[in-house]
């Protein structure tokens, strides 16, 4: 079937034009972006067409004769090219799997199978265009009318209504296309960002780099020129002579040049994002669709030029009427022929230039109108198709194609975003900035006023040059506050104070605040020069009504009845009719918009003004926003263990841990009946020095503390200020003033915030001037393993000769020593599952060999690994509770059943006050809930967690929060909150299934169901265990597998399954990564400025090598991480630390020094591309003048807490990145994932 | 996005940080009426304008500190007075 969408237009008495199919090429163009010495074949709507390098889909086609491209939005009707650029809105067309793709912006490819959306059966032939027969009945707002009634036809409303809904077409996932497309993000820290690179954005670039700014230069077309592309020999010599320069300019690396790029939005501080749709240097990376780049300009410079508008007018829409940048663009930059026989309506010089191009190359113009002369065009006739265009005067000119030139639009979306309100001049007939950005925002080119080339790039440079003074001065006074360079920092003068500070050893600066510079008032600034406002006849309808937005098929018609309806303000209007909400945003529609509304409504276009303008500026995929998806995990060292020996996995939180084996319930009888190991290394761990630990503990425990003696451990709990249970866990005592504190696992985090909150912030206890404690998390320095079960002493008394006697080692109690060979274990006998248990701690590194160990020699004792489901049901077993599990954001001590902890005969402790006042209201009338033990009366049910307690009826008075089935028992085992009323032991509740039905249960004489006196774990007396066996030194194992990464995965961190590309194609050797774990660290503290500091010969955010060769670095106020010279193995670990606490020990009265050895993972990352890498993850500037060789700082890498040291090698950039141990995988993974594009390689 | 002055590692995104509260003093727990205590709890004059608050460098130094800052315009200045 032939292509009928042109219909030839003879001249009258003219022979009939050539075949449309072949003669819409011109030959070849002085400004064409075409290859013409290769030809690329694809398809449009099932038949071939053929197009060069450098088309755009739609030249191509047009090129071909092709006028009908796809069908509006709700009349469906044929639409054709208007703009010829991107916001083109009747091009908007389905490219393989992919739709809505802007054809008159996409660059043609060999190959590809285009086709136009949401026609049926066909584009020529559409069904639904007999919506236009139903025009009347729907106007703008018809959906707010009709589909109402009667309300059980709206399923069949909806499948209907279905089917008109416009758009493309996505396939499923595996048919083909693999959605999971890598979306790559980077983040910039440009000093000024230019928006436009057309001759205003190029001269202001190449002036701001010339002025020492760092300059990013956007243009949201394939190539820099803006209109200059299609101008005249004089505008291609000027933009020859403009893109040299840029060139230059990005040879000596001082302008960063993205094409097909566009910034999206500007937030708060010159927060930009640009998203870059085309990558072209991401080689190695097949399918980077688009890539986004989250930069923070000094100043942004906005450039983007104007707009062309189109009038309204009867069958302005029809294919074959053009504006005439869009004739220019197609007959310069593409050489085609838009049609045949010419109208050109101008008002413009834009218009004449039209009207000359077409003559040049042969099309015959019929006639110019002129707007300026007061001539005016009236309708279009024709419907797929131009037949014949009628002008005012009366007469009908026959012509296939009508170019119109009546305006411009400012698209101020970057100004408004800043706080601007644009202004209409009636003069120049378009809106202009209203001036009320800040002094970091600039405006160049055509959006700042009209006059010659000349003038404009003249007032562009000059507008560059002031761009970079401020940025550069914005810049100098950030540097001035950073304590990551050579000079210390500076500091602002305090105000004066009322009262001297309480503070603690580390107040800083809450006095000296460093503030960001302000910005000044524009006022103050030098003056730019001014550009004037030409004239420019105000033209937006004709005499007669046509289409406002052309994507919602909105027109003149519909909102001077939506004015009469009562809808007459802008805002209203745009919500009403839907008009500049479609794709182009108002782009192309907000003036005629505003212009037919002022005449509606009988006021101006200023008093009408416009609606606010919000990000996205243009339209952006969201795999592009979502990018990379980080989500840090967490592994004990273990882990590969449990992957490879059929544990089930559980989230929990970032950590992946074993939930079972395979079988819980063997596992609850192994730890019962014979001895269990399990894997609790997420329990968090926090490691405390210091004189005033006890004070400390006092305050943040609900129980005592002053009298634990050395090498006794104690149950503690905390509340918060009010009353609500906080956390749990053991603390023990290792030393004289050294302790040892557990918090629960997802409590981990905020415990250590909460602790360092009190001691930052907080009025230390009566009697000190300050906290003199030191706590450090090493929640994942050591990797904990209990084992639980009545063989666990025998089974380690062959692993450890620490005395494991009843007598010398008692419950409650925490020892120290070797295990399996491994030095500085930590030893607890606490009990959680209600066994006899031991708790190990052992250096993370060594994790898995004692782990491995414990199953070899117990294996003949029977010994079996659990997983965290076996823990829940042994601890439900023994009625312990789980804080936010059994408890819950109200849940107060005493409703917790933890009356016996909370000692009130303390002065002061967190949550006192309100725990006191319910013990008061209680003795009077007990009130709140309990936590009880529930066993069911029926033994065989199990209620589900979270099932309601009901009385009479519907009244809810509990929960139960925790449930299952006990093995040991033979019948569920419940904890319940349930109504102090009602919580006396051997009352019967009722509980509302989750299934439906109710069951019975009673509440029990303790919350423990097995072994309720606590026999099993006290065990007091029993014959000798072990001997010791021989264990050679182990090595330990580092947390980061180098070899057998996936890289470029759509996930970084949890397994994707998904191979990358057999090898990064990228650029060889520009970064290395290696692994660095195990080189000795220990982390000292002490005070910020005291004589340690001076000894150690460093400053925070610095780091230098020491007398030693041993890398000092600055990590933290008053902590230093100390990283040892040499390869590091295993047994220097405690010596490195004993060394260096014997040299700064004394020099104050409080030091601590910790070793962080196995505690921290380090990797390295070495090569000239290693910043560019960096800043792929990272939002840190690190340029040389921020971030200099010998600079440390802490910030967030791939959302993760990270160190970072610049530690240049033999002038080679080389950073150093460190994270607590858990997380060093998934650092590491996600460094190799964003290396693929610079081939990162890991050689040793 | 905007940027907090942490006062030792400088200009950072706020993303970095974690907003503890606006900055209340905190009664004698052993003289204080319940209305007083609850009052420190869960009371905040919620200002528009410039307002004292408490926050933490959670992805960076770990220091709490104490900013003036402006809930309007989101600018920023050394706080007035002591911690808390």
């Amino acid at each position: 079937m032939t292509d009928q969408s042109v219909r030839p237009v003879p001249a009258p008495g003219a022979s009939p034009v050539p075949n449309s199919k072949t003669g819409h090429r011109l030959p070849v163009q002085p400004g064409e972006v075409l290859d013409r010495s290769r030809l690329l074949r694809f398809r449009w709507n099932g038949r071939e067409h053929t197009g060069h390098p450098g088309d755009t889909i739609v030249s191509a086609l047009a090129a071909d004769g092709v006028r009908v491209f796809s069908r509006s939005f709700k009349y469906h009707r044929p639409r054709g090219v208007l703009t010829a650029s991107y916001h083109d809105p009747g091009t908007t067309l389905q490219v393989d799997d992919e739709p809505n793709v802007r054809a008159g912006h996409r660059l043609l490819a060999d190959g590809m199978v285009v086709s136009s959306q949401n026609t049926w059966p066909s584009l020529r032939f559409d069904v639904k265009s007999v919506n236009q027969l139903a025009g009347r009945f729907l106007s703008a707002g018809f959906y707010y009318k009709t589909f109402m009634s009667p309300s059980w036809l709206w399923p069949t409303y909806e499948h209907v209504l279905a089917r008109f809904a416009h758009g493309g077409q996505v396939g499923p996932a595996g048919a083909g296309h693999d959605y999971r497309d890598y979306f790559d993000k980077r983040y910039a820290h440009p000093d000024v960002l230019v928006a436009g690179g057309g001759p205003a954005g190029m001269a202001a670039a190449v002036a701001a780099a010339a002025a020492g700014a760092r300059v990013l230069l956007v243009d949201e077309d394939h190539q820099l020129g803006g209109h200059l592309r299609w101008g005249d020999a004089a505008e291609l010599a000027a933009l020859a002579q403009l893109r040299a320069e840029v060139a230059a300019g990005a040879a000596d690396g001082r302008i960063e040049v993205l094409t097909d790029a566009a910034v999206l939005g500007r937030y708060d501080e010159n927060w930009l994002a640009v998203v870059q749709r085309g990558v072209p240097g991401v080689r190695g990376l097949p399918g980077v669709p688009e890539r986004l780049v989250k930069a923070r300009a000094g100043v942004l410079l906005v450039a983007p030029g104007l707009i062309e508008r189109p009038y309204v007018f009867a069958g302005n829409d029809v294919p074959g009427v053009l504006l005439s940048t869009a004739v220019r663009r197609l007959v310069n930059l593409w050489a085609v022929r838009p049609g045949e026989r010419a109208v050109v309506f101008t008002a413009n010089s834009a218009g004449d230039a039209a009207a000359a191009d077409l003559r040049r190359v042969g099309v015959e113009v019929a006639e110019v109108v002129d707007a300026r002369r007061g001539q005016d065009v009236v309708r279009v006739h024709g419907h797929s198709s131009v037949r014949a265009v009628e002008l005012a005067d009366g007469r009908r000119i026959e012509a296939d194609l009508l170019v119109t030139a009546t305006g411009w639009t400012a698209p101020t979306a970057l100004l408004n975003m800043a706080g601007d309100r644009p202004v209409y001049s009636p003069r120049a007939a378009r809106f202009l900035p209203g001036g009320g950005y800040g002094a970091d925002v600039m405006v160049a080119g055509g959006l700042a006023g009209d006059g010659s080339r000349d003038e404009l790039v003249g007032h562009a440079r000059a507008v560059g040059a002031e761009a970079a003074r401020r940025a550069l001065r914005h810049r100098a006074a950030r540097l001035a506050l950073l304590p990551t360079r050579a000079e210390p920092p500076t500091r602002v003068e305090p105000p004066a104070r009322a009262e001297p500070p309480t503070g603690t050893d580390q107040t800083p600066p809450t006095e000296s605040i460093p503030e960001l510079p302000e910005l000044p008032e524009l006022a103050d600034l030098p003056e730019l020069p001014e550009l004037p406002v030409g004239e420019h006849p105000a033209l937006f309808r004709g005499r007669t009504h046509g289409m406002v937005d052309f994507s919602e098929d909105v027109s003149s018609k519909d909102i001077h009845a939506a004015a009469r309806e009562g809808y007459d303000s802008v805002e209203l209007v745009k919500r009403y009719t839907t008009a500049t909400m479609g794709p182009a945003q108002g782009k192309l529609e907000t003036v005629n918009t505003v212009a037919v509304l002022a005449e509606a409504t009988g006021r101006t276009i200023a008093e009408t003004g416009t609606t606010t303008w919000r990000p996205m500026h243009v339209p952006v995929t969201l795999g592009a926003l979502a990018g990379r998806i980080f989500e840090p995990v967490r592994h004990s060292p273990m882990q590969p263990w449990h992957a490879s020996h059929g544990a089930h996995p559980l989230v929990a939180g970032q950590w992946i841990r074993p939930e079972h084996y395979g079988d819980p319930v063997s596992e609850v009888r192994a730890v019962r009946e014979r001895v269990g190991i399990i894997d609790v290394t997420p329990i968090g761990k926090l490691d405390l020095r210091g004189p005033d630990v006890p004070a400390l503990l006092n305050l943040l425990y609900v129980n005592k503390w002053s009298k634990l003696g050395i090498g006794r451990v104690r149950y503690g709990v905390m509340c918060a200020e009010d009353g609500v249970v906080f956390d749990d866990g053991v603390t023990g005592r290792l030393g004289q003033d050294h302790y040892l504190m557990s918090t629960t696992s997802s409590g981990a985090g905020a415990v250590w915030e909460w602790v360092e909150n009190w001691l930052q912030t907080e009025r230390p206890p009566a009697g000190l001037t300050r906290w003199r404690v030191h706590v450090t998390p090493v929640t994942t320095a050591y990797a904990s393993i209990n084992v639980a079960g009545p063989r666990s002493r025998e089974l380690l008394g062959r692993l450890t000769d620490v005395d494991l006697s009843p007598e010398a080692f008692e419950y409650m109690n925490v020892r120290t020593g070797r295990v399996a060979g491994v030095d500085d274990c930590v030893l607890w006998r606490i009990g959680f599952t209600g066994e006899l248990s031991y708790e190990l701690h052992v250096p993370a590194g060594h994790g898995p060999h004692v782990w491995e160990a414990l199953l070899e020699h117990g294996a003949d004792l029977g010994v079996a690994p659990f997983g965290v489901e076996a823990q829940r049901i042994l601890r439900l077993e023994k009625g312990h509770l789980i804080v936010g599990q059994d408890t819950d954001g109200l849940t107060g001590a005493y409703s917790a059943g933890l009356d016996w902890a909370v000692k009130l005969d303390k002065p002061d402790f967190v949550g006192r006050p309100e725990l006191a006042w319910q013990h008061e209201r209680d003795r009077r009338t007990p009130s709140g809930p309990r936590l009880v033990g529930l066993a069911p009366v029926d033994p065989a049910v199990v209620p589900e967690e979270a099932s309601q307690i009901v009385a009479d009826g519907n009244r809810i008075i509990g929960r139960i929060t925790s449930s299952r089935m006990s093995p040991t028992l033979g019948r569920a085992v419940c904890l319940a909150q349930l109504d102090v009323s009602l919580a006396a032991p051997g009352t019967e509740v009722t509980v509302r299934l989750r299934a439906g039905g109710d069951t019975r249960a009673r509440v029990t004489e303790h919350l423990a169901a097995v072994d309720p006196d606590g026999e099993r774990q006290r065990v007091v007396s029993a014959g000798p265990v072990g001997p010791c066996r021989e264990f050679s030194p182990p090595a330990p194992v580092s947390p980061v597998r180098l070899a057998g990464v996936a890289r470029g995965a759509g996930r970084v961190g949890l397994t994707s399954g998904r191979a990358s590309p057999a090898g990064a194609r990228g650029d060889v050797g520009q970064v290395r990564l290696t692994d660095e774990s195990a080189l000795a660290k220990a982390l000292v503290r002490a005070a910020v400025d005291g004589p340690v500091s001076t000894a150690l010969g460093t400053r925070f955010g610095r780091a230098a090598r020491d007398a030693d060769g041993a890398l000092v670095v600055g990590s933290a106020p008053g902590e230093w991480l100390v990283l040892s010279a040499g390869s590091g193995s295993a047994g220097t670990d405690s010596a490195a630390t004993e060394k260096l606490l014997a040299r700064l020990v004394g020099l104050e009265d409080l030091v601590s020094v910790v070793d962080a050895t196995h505690g921290r993972a380090l990797l390295r990352l070495t090569g000239p591309r290693a910043a560019d890498l960096l800043a792929k993850v990272c939002a840190i500037d690190l340029a040389d003048d921020a971030t200099p060789d010998g600079a440390a700082l802490c910030t967030s890498t791939a959302k993760l807490v990270t160190g970072l040291v610049r530690d240049d090698m033999d002038g080679t950039p080389s950073y150093l990145v460190h994270c607590e141990r858990s997380s060093g995988q998934y650092l590491c993974d996600a460094l190799l994932d964003a290396g693929a594009e610079f081939g990162i390689n890991t050689a040793g | 996005m905007i940027q907090l002055p942490c006062p030792w590692c400088g200009p950072r995104n706020v993303s970095e940080f974690r907003h503890v509260g606006e900055a209340v003093p905190r009664p004698e727990p052993a003289v204080a009426t319940p209305e007083q205590w609850r009052s420190y709890l869960y009371l905040r004059r919620n200002t528009r304008g410039w307002t004292e608050e408490t926050w933490y460098h959670s992805a960076g130094c770990r220091r709490y500190f104490r900013l003036s800052r402006d809930t309007v315009s989101n600018q920023t200045r050394a706080a007035g007075g002591a911690p808390r």
